[in-house]
């Protein structure tokens, strides 16, 4: 594969880079990546791996682009409230990078076809703003021995952690089961800044560009913590659990779970899980 | 060794900083090490940035001549 000229005018900015060069470009021209969700996580993440110049990604998610999203939701605009958000996704990814693939999935993951999904792309950057789909996204990396991108927002705070399934600590490992229904308020009860969700979208592309790249250390086995009102960053240990339900000695979870959805402020339009 | 041939020739002539690196760079991942390339820089901003940037990654620059007002510079890769 040989650069175009037009490639080379477009990514020059990243080429002229020692880690990545034509070689690296080359591997993130052939690399596809699936974003759960293209609302707040989803959205800077997709900016910026279509910018780079990821030559597929898939995007998933089931709701329809609402007015109260544009806060926070950067990939959608005005003139796309109404649409599906993965279409109105699609349509700006191109605007800024025709020569990609955007493969939108209008639909909600479950059990049943999270798998056959995930089985095209090299790494998962989950953007999911509820425990269902963060369990469910989990296990199925797990299971399916896929590179995972997690990355969550709350409020003023965020936090994101890359898991490789087998060598590093995976989401259960932190949080071995989803918290009780009704104990923790959904992302539109508590509110949330849209620069904390921008922080940490961009923080999972730079996560995923790295793996494609092979370069840098990932953050694996230890969990980046944001806080926007003091701009602090923390990091946690995270080891790796020998009795996590899923990736431990002796796993519980052999096959994946729906949790039920429990938000109370929209039970269907919440259930289609992007972002916060 | 300078005086012979080069294994590759790129003129970069009236491409503009830091797209005529970006050309040098790509040139030189294709090629083996031990290998020569000879580039036309144009004076000025070129000629000031692009050696610099060649061996901050690791090559050789084995000539520098001035030509009218273009440059021909010799880099070996390594
Ligand atoms: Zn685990």
């Amino acid at each position: 594969m040989k650069l175009t000229d037009a490639q080379i005018e477009r990514y020059s900015r990243q080429l002229i880079l020692p880690n990545i060069g034509g070689k690296g470009q080359e591997k993130i021209l052939n690399a596809k990546v699936l974003v759960i969700g293209a609302g707040g996580l989803g959205s800077p993440a997709s900016l910026y791996l279509a910018s780079a110049g990821v030559g597929k990604i898939g995007i998933v998610d089931s709701d329809k682009v609402e007015v109260n999203n544009l806060q926070r939701q950067i990939v959608h605009s005005t003139s796309t409230v109404g649409k599906p958000k993965v279409d109105s996704a699609k349509e700006r990814l191109n605007a800024i990078n025709p020569e990609i693939e955007i493969v939108p999935f209008n639909l909600r993951l479950t059990s049943a076809n999270i798998m056959d999904i995930i089985k095209d792309y090299d790494i998962v950057v989950d953007g999911s703003d509820n425990f269902p789909t963060r369990f469910l996204v989990n296990d199925a990396c797990v299971l399916a021995k896929k590179p995972l991108s997690h990355g969550g927002i709350f409020r003023f705070d965020g936090q994101a952690i890359t898991i490789l399934p087998g060598e590093s600590a995976c989401y259960r490992c932190l949080f071995p089961e989803p918290p009780p229904p009704g104990l923790v308020p959904s992302c539109q009860e508590a509110g949330i800044l849209g620069v904390v969700a921008g922080i940490i979208g961009t923080i999972q592309a730079n996560e995923v560009l790295k793996y494609i790249l092979k370069t840098g250390d990932l953050l694996t086995g230890r969990l980046l913590v944001f806080n926007a009102l003091d701009s602090s960053f923390r990091q946690v240990k995270v080891p790796k659990d020998p009795n996590c339900p899923v990736c431990g000695k002796n796993p519980t979870v052999t096959e994946l779970i729906d949790y039920e959805q429990f938000c109370q402020v929209k039970p269907r339009s919440a259930a289609g899980g992007s972002d916060g | 060794m300078s005086d012979a041939v080069p294994n590759e020739v790129l003129n970069l002539e009236n491409i503009a900083c830091p797209n005529n690196f970006v050309r040098t760079k790509l040139k030189l991942e294709e090629m083996e090490t031990g290998q020569t390339l000879e580039v036309i820089l144009d004076d000025g901003e070129p000629i000031r940035n692009v050696p610099r940037a060649v061996k901050e990654e690791g090559h050789e620059i084995l000539k520098a001549e001035k030509i009218d007002n273009k440059w021909k510079i010799l880099i070996k890769k390594i």
